[in-house]
């Protein structure tokens, strides 16, 4: 045995050296690779806590919901407030990023991370201060409706040259409910959405 | 105690590594979604696509698309009736703006919206080298931007052309499926800016989603079926000189 021990020497130094390769392994793959498959667990979650611009149908009709009743009435009645109105948000300033422990510090230095997403103010949690900009109609409808043939043959399609004439959409026609004679009142017009 | 320097060599770096498993504790979990209940798809109803470029402009709001890429856009195909195999496409600006106005002439039109199949086998997160790219427990095709690299592997891989680099992040980017809304019970952006319905998101594995009904009744079709992504993205209405 006397003439092993320069093996056993050896083999320590494989164990150490596997020592510091699990360490350095500890430190540099995330905790929660491998959770579900060959990636970081934890980025699903983080995909899932971008901020959400579009509010929904749902939320506008919380509050407006005499225009909700006026277009379940009309050929809009699967129109989506925010297809026509936009995503009514408004970004607030960026939060300072997040300082670290010493390693991730260190990482940042090297690697610079992406800047945070600057946080989301939708109309729907403060009307006050994120306010709607009425949308122009003669350009809003023509997108839809200006007539082409590569158009579905059954949609509504006009020539927006021959149809008004420059009159705004909304003097005949209630965007909400938009066959003529239809209901008006919440129009506009009629104090309804602006 | 009387301890060797050799011990010690050996005792440190054994210590560290149990400190840093002691330190990781659990995974973080997400308590209000589940992602085993979901499977995510969509249904895209081409007879419905008017291309009025909504869907392209609500991505791009939603998700900070930078110009001159596109998470979704939109097509317009021209088949006369002898060049079925070789139509004519048009996607201005991803026809984010809309389409000029089709004079009516010979042959067919029709719109074709496009994005990401969300491809149960899909070839983009087979080639990423560092597991940046994934299929998710519930059928979403994500990019970690914290981890990838920006070889641009995947974007050459997707037989779609769904990915792209982001020029200021310089890492891959593609559509999510508006991950960020859909686990909170939201529709996607594009679905919910759609004025004609022509596009509906699908949850496969939810028996109440009336996406079954549909597939039930209606001849539907994939993109490129013949490359077996498992693609997702359900085509109603899609014509054969579709590529």
């Amino acid at each position: 045995m006397k003439d092993a021990g320069h093996l056993f020497r050896f083999a320590g130094l494989f164990v150490v050296a596997f020592l510091v390769f699990l360490v350095v392994r500890g430190y540099v793959v995330p905790k929660t690779f491998g959770q579900y498959g060959h990636y970081r667990g934890a980025a699903i979650g983080e995909i899932a806590q971008h901020p959400v611009k579009f509010a929904g149908h749902q939320t506008c009709e919380g509050c407006h919901s005499d225009i909700a009743d006026t277009k379940t009435k009309g050929a809009h009645a699967h129109v989506n407030c925010e297809a026509c109105h936009g995503a009514l948000y408004q970004n607030l300033p960026a939060p300072p990023p997040p300082k670290g422990n010493l390693y991730e510090r260190f990482v940042a230095l090297i690697v610079p991370p992406p800047p945070p997403a600057p946080p989301i103010l939708l109309h729907a949690d403060d009307p006050a201060t994120v306010t709607p900009v009425k949308p122009d109609t003669l350009v809003l409808c023509a997108r839809c409706h200006t007539a082409s043939a590569a158009k579905p043959k059954g949609f509504p399609q006009v020539d927006p040259t021959q149809h008004m004439g420059g009159v705004p959409c909304e003097t005949c026609h209630n965007p909400h409910s938009p066959a003529i004679g239809s209901d008006t009142s919440a129009s506009p017009a009629a104090g309804g959405a602006k | 105690m009387n301890i060797s320097r050799r011990h010690m060599l050996i005792l440190l770096p054994a210590a560290a590594v149990a400190w840093k498993y002691v330190e990781a504790g659990e995974p973080e979990a997400s308590p209000n979604y589940q992602m085993s209940e979901h499977w995510w798809g969509m249904l895209i109803n081409i007879p419905k696509c008017i291309g009025c470029g909504n869907c392209v402009r609500a991505c791009q709001t939603e998700n900070d698309v930078p110009d001159g890429n596109f998470r979704t856009w939109v097509e317009r195909y021209h088949v006369t009736d002898t060049e079925m195999t070789t139509p004519e496409v048009i996607s201005p600006d991803g026809g984010k703006e809309g389409f000029p106005v089709a004079q009516e002439d010979a042959g067919k039109y029709f719109f074709v919206p496009k994005m990401c199949n969300h491809c149960a086998d899909s070839p983009c997160t087979q080639v990423c080298p560092v597991g940046a790219t994934f299929v998710s427990p519930d059928g979403v095709v994500l990019i970690d931007q914290t981890y990838c690299l920006g070889c641009g592997y995947c974007v050459q891989a997707c037989p779609y052309g769904c990915r792209y680099l982001h020029p200021t992040k310089h890492v891959a980017d593609k559509c999510t499926l508006c991950y960020h809304r859909i686990t909170k019970g939201l529709t996607t952006a594009c679905c919910e800016a759609c004025p004609t319905g022509a596009r509906q998101l699908a949850d496969l594995k939810n028996p109440n989603d009336p996406i079954h009904e549909f597939l039930k009744t209606h001849p539907v079709e994939v993109l490129k079926p013949q490359m077996a992504t498992g693609a997702k993205a359900y085509y109603y209405g899609l014509d054969g000189s579709v590529r």
